[in-house]
């Protein structure tokens, strides 16, 4: 017994099951993702003065990583596209597209952008003894200026022994008084020359750029990562799409195939506009 | 293509009847990994059948802890310590720790384990596409992985029990930061630990509630016979619709939630961690800056709607068998259906109710009250349609409808001793008292779990064919209704008493409860008849489990519409084959034409034609509207 609708639409409803289906599917996505960026909202207004670090992503490949997004999200369009004019090679070529911008999107985020945090150190200074390190911190003149304070001196962890860390500061805290460090700046500032001891009995917290390290990288992590499971998903999809075992489908009835990739489409644009509201959350904000 | 065109054909006998010779099963595919909606709803039913029990029995523990605290269980006592561990029962006392445990997964697994796959899955799965005429699911295979998802999902919650430590123990709501560090530190593995299993089982059980959500969702839009009208629908379509949108929209948060509180304890974030804790003398080493609030508001988000969840399908059945054992049409139909809508609605927009005494703030508290007294409205009409609708029918009491009846005055005394609670003035003295368990137990217990047993009566012939048998349905009932009278009544006035619900010794030592006698007896020498309740009603339990299985052989056996009922599942044959109709249904008329005038029976059936003398004679009946 086959089951009606599931490749032409229902006359009163004018739909076929899937496309009711993923709706509503993407209907529960908002609730899920709305969880959480409810829970960013939440930590952000809940963070005290200095605790919400700014511009420590890296902007430009951020920009680069939505762009590709985007792109798929134009190339998966036209593969369905490709697929209603019955040109099945379009179509596999466009799907290639879609599917290789997806995984640039995952390699450059888990391979490049995530390393390159967790590669990064923070060290939290105890409020009281925030004045020892004021050459690093420039509090005077924040305080002057009417801007939070810096309560953490960040940089690449040189090297630590049971009393001290050694670290190499970031531009921000080699040249705290400098009036372009006030705000975080579009492309990246390498990592300085320029090195601090900072003791270790002075310190409130140190770690890498972890999830561990505030709230800030705890919603980064979660959200990006959940995020990246959903572009794999999404890709995983593609994939089995794209092979020959879709091509019999396509073979039977093409507008099969078509209204698959129609529903794992509006999924795509779907993981492509949480990530909308991702980029400018974290990496803008 | 042409739509309908193709759904004529494949409603073909004989061609239904050459596939079906082709593609015969095996035993794995037909019963183990089936994606047909019966054997899956029965798959779902039998798993929720027996965690409630499970759910039950940890309840029946807890209570010789309450009656009798620091005594040694008697019979079992001694073995427990073989199943649970050493830090459960030594020398079969119980310890607080496995005393909190028992609470928590009580229950977890009463509501996400038990009712939910019980009410929403099983009677959903299988009566729904019967009562809108369709051949199956829209999704068959994500209705498998639905099952699949929560047969995980429950296995990983049992599996909890036998990690070093136990089950997770910080209350079925979890509330951070008590959830963020409980069961860790020395002895307790970082992922195998009661908590973070939690945590990790109710992902699956999450994903499981989604996937049906969406199937059945789909299912309803789309599969509906032809000439089956949303006015049409029977009411329990409707509840499973409205209950199905709950699951969609409110499980998420919740899931985002677990996500974070995993996060928390696997990752050592802080989302729900303020700055400064300090665990067992010792300062935690966290970034801070979570709110633990921020878990509440997440966790009553889905909370307040699952409690509709677990009602609203009980609302379903309890329709279905009131209109059909009183022979008439359901009193107020369209006021049901609006009812049912407003309640979906409403109720995602009152979950802060249960968080009075967090310090939310009085405007926060103002307008959470305002909703939630607004939310009784529909339930009230909903209630007063079933009552109108026994109002001069000819009631035949079966067993499915004492159940049914039962369930009236059961959810009413449920849903009025809620009221107190939905005022904040009144909730400080009230919260987290026996009168919050009693409260919500009348509407779970005696409410919904009684709408499923009378569903489970009432359908049993559409899947098996054979009836339960009526006099051990009666020794079922009897013996239950009591039981859990006595079980919650006095509970009442045990929080009255000012009895807080998580004491481990039953308030034995708490001298408040002691000043005053309910009866002649204090709030903590409640404990004891309670209990001998609860444990005469475990045992009333036994012709229902026996009258089960045993009905499934050797029942009576029956047609295809025993009940003389009226909608289309009963077209149907019984048990109904793969594809489910012989026929395509049609359907011509409304859910409950009972006792139509001029006809020779006293019900019509859904797919029966509108005859044209009987169209110009009923033409001026307008449907009652109350509101």
């Amino acid at each position: 017994m086959e089951i009606p609708y599931t490749v032409s639409t229902r006359p009163d409803t004018g739909l076929w099951n899937a496309k009711v289906g993923i709706w509503l599917f993407l209907a529960s996505e908002v609730m899920l993702f709305g969880a959480l960026f409810s829970a960013y909202i939440f930590l952000r207004l809940d963070a005290p003065l200095g605790m919400w670090p700014h511009g420590v992503l890296n902007v430009p490949v951020g920009t680069m990583n939505t762009a590709i997004l985007i792109m798929s999200s134009v190339t998966v369009v036209l593969a369905w596209a490709a697929l209603k004019m019955r040109r099945y090679r379009a179509y596999w070529w466009y799907m290639l597209a879609t599917i290789s911008c997806g995984v640039i999107f995952l390699v450059v985020k888990l391979g490049y952008e995530w390393p390159q945090k967790y590669n990064h150190f923070g060290a939290y200074i105890k409020p009281e003894e925030l004045g020892k390190y004021e050459q690093y911190l420039g509090n005077e003149r924040r305080a002057e200026k009417g801007m939070e304070p810096r309560l953490e001196i960040t940089g690449h962890l040189h090297s630590q022994n049971a009393k001290e860390y050694e670290v190499a500061l970031d531009p921000v805290n080699a040249d705290p008084n400098n009036p372009s460090m006030d705000r975080p700046h579009f492309f990246p500032l390498p990592v300085t020359d320029k090195i601090a001891t900072i003791e270790k009995e002075d310190v409130e917290r140190a770690t890498m750029f972890l999830p561990t390290h505030s709230a800030y990288f705890a919603s980064y992590f979660t959200i990006t990562g959940l995020h990246g499971m959903h572009v794999l998903g999404g890709v995983i999809v593609f994939i089995y799409m794209w092979l020959p075992v879709s091509k019999k489908v396509y073979q039977r009835n093409p507008e099969h195939l078509a209204n698959r990739v129609e529903v794992s489409g509006l999924f795509w644009h779907f993981v492509d506009l949480i990530w909308i509201f991702v980029f400018p959350l974290f990496y803008l904000l | 293509m042409d739509a309908s065109a193709s759904v004529e054909t494949h409603h073909d006998p004989h061609a239904h009847n050459a596939t079906h010779e082709h593609h015969e099963l095996g035993f794995w595919r037909k019963y183990i990994f089936s994606t047909d909606h019966k054997v899956i709803g029965i798959q779902y039913g039998l798993c929720g059948l027996c965690f409630l029990f499970f759910g039950f029995c940890l309840m029946m523990m807890m209570r010789w802890q309450l009656a009798y605290p620091g005594q040694a269980l008697p019979v079992i006592g001694k073995w427990l310590p073989y199943i649970f561990g050493p830090g459960s029962m030594p020398d079969g006392k119980m310890t607080p720790d496995f005393y909190n445990s028992l609470g928590a997964m009580h229950g977890t697994i009463m509501i996400f384990a038990g009712v939910v796959p019980l009410a929403f899955a099983a009677f959903g799965n299988f009566v729904v596409p019967l009562q809108i005429g369709a051949p199956d699911m829209t999704f068959p295979k994500v209705n498998a992985a639905s099952f699949w998802a929560f047969a995980v999902g429950g296995l990983i919650m049992l599996i909890s029990f036998f990690v070093p430590g136990g089950a997770a123990k910080s209350g079925w709501t979890s509330y951070t930061p008590l959830a963020a560090f409980s069961d860790t530190g020395p002895g307790h593995n970082p992922v195998f630990n009661g908590q973070t299993l939690w945590l990790i089982g109710f992902i699956f059980l999450i994903t499981s509630s989604l996937l049906g959500a969406i199937n059945f969702i789909t299912t309803i839009i789309q599969l509906r016979a032809k000439g089956l009208t949303w006015m049409r629908l029977p009411f329990f379509v409707w509840a499973q619709f409205v209950t199905a949108f709950l699951l969609l929209l409110a499980f998420p948060p919740l899931e985002g939630a677990i996500i974070m509180q995993l996060m928390d304890r696997v990752a050592h974030t802080s989302f729900f961690l303020p700055a400064g804790l300090v665990v067992n003398g010792a300062p935690v080493s966290i970034s801070g800056g979570g709110s633990p609030l921020l878990w509440q508001h997440l966790f009553w988000f889905l909370g307040h709607p699952e409690v509709y969840v677990l009602i609203l399908p009980a609302f379903g059945i309890v329709a279905e068998i009131l209109a059909n054992n009183s022979r008439k049409p359901l009193w107020g139909y369209k006021s049901l259906v609006f009812s049912v809508l407003v309640i979906g609605f409403l109720s995602f927009i009152v979950w802060a109710h249960h968080m009075w005494l967090t310090g939310m703030g009085t405007a926060v508290s103002a307008f959470f009250q305002t909703t939630t007294l607004l939310i009784s409205i529909p339930s009230v009409i909903i209630l007063s349609a079933f009552f109108i609708s026994l109002w001069g029918g000819s009631i035949r009491f079966t067993v499915p409808m004492l159940f049914a009846t039962a369930f009236l005055p059961m959810f009413g005394i449920g849903g009025l001793t809620g009221i107190p609670l939905a005022f904040n003035s009144a909730d400080l003295y009230l919260h987290d008292t026996y009168y919050v368990i009693a409260h919500f137990h009348y509407i779970v217990a005696p409410g919904t779990i009684f709408g499923l047993f009378a569903g489970i009566y009432y359908w049993f012939p559409k899947a098996t064919g054979r009836k339960m048998n009526d006099l051990w349905g009666k020794v079922h009932f009897w013996p239950t209704l009591i039981g859990m009278n006595v079980i919650f009544l006095p509970m009442f006035l045990q929080g009255m008493a000012g009895m807080h619900r998580r004491w481990y010794d039953g308030g034995q030592g708490w001298n408040v409860s002691n000043e005053h006698t309910i009866w002649g007896l204090t709030g903590f020498q409640w404990n004891a008849p309670i209990s001998w309740a609860a444990w005469i009603m475990g045992l009333a339990q036994i012709p229902f489990i026996i009258n089960f299985f045993w009905s499934i052989k050797h029942g009576e056996k029956v047609n295809d519409n025993p009940w003389e009922a009226t909608t289309l599942e009963w077209t149907a044959p019984s048990p109904p084959p793969h594809g489910n109709f012989v026929h395509t249904p049609v359907a011509y008329r409304g859910p409950y034409e009972y006792s139509l005038p001029g006809r020779e029976r006293d019900f019509t059936m859904q797919n029966e034609p509108v005859e044209p003398a009987e169209r110009t004679r009923r033409k001026p009946a307008a449907e009652p509207v109350l509101v």
